[in-house]
């Protein structure tokens, strides 16, 4: 017992604080990740509820791409292709040598994936919600965006949110993938902590805890926004 | 008046049906993205083309189809022993005894709140650590393999994932149906088995069918801990030459394979179901 909190320590001899700062790494690609996600999500979903044909298409084309790769295949190829692509790009101008940065790729590839699930929760809420109440907004003239903003999002956020809160809780996971591409993340470190003390067991076990708590965390809060949400609905 | 007069003459003509109102912006916009698509899809058609290696590919190729061959074994295997266990778990799930209940609702939220990369490393390298006591055992030749690992984590943790996927089917089965074998004088392992259970699996099944589509994309994780799966040939191959081509390869057979389960469990689908539908 005195060893495992020895190992656990906060400072130089311990790991603790090396792990805090792991989990804060991913904590942050979450945040970072989420709103991306949506924003790009829910313009998928526009399109793939749009009444053009074209606009549908090129929809379902990046819904059936990003949710059909493996996450950790969509981030290495944002990761090395996005290295070419931009290295190429720079190499038009100068020829200095750059590096892309493993948490802004890995905000992309998980951005991507994040929100080709999303899109499919967004269209179901958006065909959860009335026609009616659409053609009554046409009928009292209000344009395209007053109809979004006014009549349609604040129904979304309410029939959406239960998906949502399952892909965030899904994206808190995948960040772990990151540990793949040197981000140090909190998998990251703990495989360092591992490699430098030799006790796999302990310190993979709590990394798994953290994960746990934060997902436990986050669910709590989500039950809470949930509850706001549905707060004119009576019993739900 | 004169208004009164021109109704008489003139009798009010339903308004001529106009087509709704284009939207040209939508149609600018759906051209516009569709456009890139296809641009982006000929520029990778294009740098597949360009790149090709026919010595590289004859390599290759055949690397990657044994990954993808040990890919599928993964997968299936740990599907199928992970439905096995899923069964008792899900029953245990559902039981109102709290020792069935808490240790079942304990280990699928354990699998289901933590990442499959991290359960892998905690199998792989915690099996590591307990060698001596595994060699003891006689277990060691098991943990020694990654693949072995790997499947053992995959099994796991898709079991809690099935589990929770089959209580939630069973319990959504309407109440009615154990009150109407109940009426009928039928046993509850009866009902059970042959009343709720069928219709329990209908429900089920689409979950299931994204499941094993997560487990398809999951099983990249086992690349990670050296097993030479479709992603960890992809990753090797990679390595030796740098070549990028390599993963646009993989992506095309993840991709295909995806798409041909999801297509394929549709019509799996529409075809256990035949009997509730409406017939024409």
């Amino acid at each position: 017992m005195e060893d495992v909190l020895g190992l656990l320590a906060w400072g130089p001899t311990g790991w603790g604080d090396e792990l805090a700062d792991g989990l804060r790494v991913t904590i942050l690609l979450a945040l970072a990740t989420l709103p991306y996600g949506l924003v790009l999500g829910f313009l998928v979903a526009l399109a793939k509820n749009s009444s053009d044909p074209a606009l549908a298409a090129a929809g379902h084309i990046f819904t059936t791409i990003f949710r059909g790769l493996p996450e950790l295949l969509t981030l290495f190829i944002v990761y090395y292709g996005g290295q070419i692509l931009v290295q190429q790009l720079v190499n038009l101008f100068t020829d200095t040598y750059v590096e892309i940065n493993s948490f802004v790729a890995g905000m992309i590839a998980l951005g991507l994936v994040f929100a080709a699930f999303a899109s499919e929760v967004f269209l179901g809420a958006l065909r959860a919600i009335d026609k009616g109440q659409i053609e009554a907004g046409k009928a009292l003239g209000l344009s395209t965006l007053q109809r979004l903003r006014l009549i349609i999002l604040p129904q979304l956020i309410r029939y959406a949110l239960p998906g949502l809160s399952n892909l965030w809780l899904v994206l808190l996971k995948d960040t772990s993938l990151v540990s793949v591409i040197a981000l140090d993340d909190l998998l990251r470190q703990t495989n360092i902590a591992v490699g430098a003390t030799k006790q796999p067991f302990l310190f993979y076990a709590v990394a798994c805890l953290l994960y746990l708590s934060v997902s436990l965390l986050s669910s709590l809060a989500l039950t809470a926004i949930e509850r706001h949400v549905n707060r004119g609905q009576g019993r739900a | 008046m004169a208004m009164e007069k021109d109704r008489g003459t003139a009798p009010l003509a339903p308004p001529a049906w106009r087509p709704p109102p284009r939207q040209p912006g939508l149609r600018y916009a759906g051209i516009l993205a569709l456009g890139a698509w296809g641009i982006a899809g000929a520029g990778l058609l294009g740098y597949l083309i360009k790149g090709f290696d026919g010595a590289y590919f004859a390599r290759y190729a055949p690397k990657l189809l044994d990954g993808l061959i040990v890919t599928l074994e993964l997968v299936s295997i740990s599907i199928l022993l992970g439905a096995i266990l899923a069964f008792p778990i899900a029953l245990a799930r559902i039981s109102r005894h709290a020792v069935l209940w808490a240790p079942a609702f304990g280990y699928i939220y354990l699998f289901r709140g933590t990442p499959l990369l991290a359960q892998t490393f905690l199998v792989y390298y915690g099996a590591g650590q307990f060698r001596a006591e595994l060699v003891d055992l006689g277990l060691w030749w098991f943990f020694r393999e990654a693949f072995n690992c790997a499947l053992l984590t995959f099994t796991l943790n898709t079991s809690a994932y099935q589990a929770e996927i089959l209580r939630g089917a069973i319990q959504s089965v309407p109440r009615g149906q154990w009150e109407g074998a109940r009426a009928l004088g039928l046993h509850d392992g009866v009902t059970f088995f042959k009343i709720i259970l069928p219709q329990a699996f209908i429900i089920a099944l689409r979950p299931l069918g994204n499941e094993i589509i997560l487990m398809i994309k999951g099983s990249a994780v086992a690349s990670v801990i050296t097993v030479f799966d479709l992603m960890g040939q992809t990753r090797l191959a990679f390595s030796r030459s740098f070549e990028f081509q390599v993963y646009i390869w993989a992506a095309v057979i993840y991709l295909s394979i995806v798409e041909t389960l999801r297509r394929v469990w549709e019509r799996l689908e529409r075809w256990l179901t035949r009997h509730m539908r409406p017939r024409a």
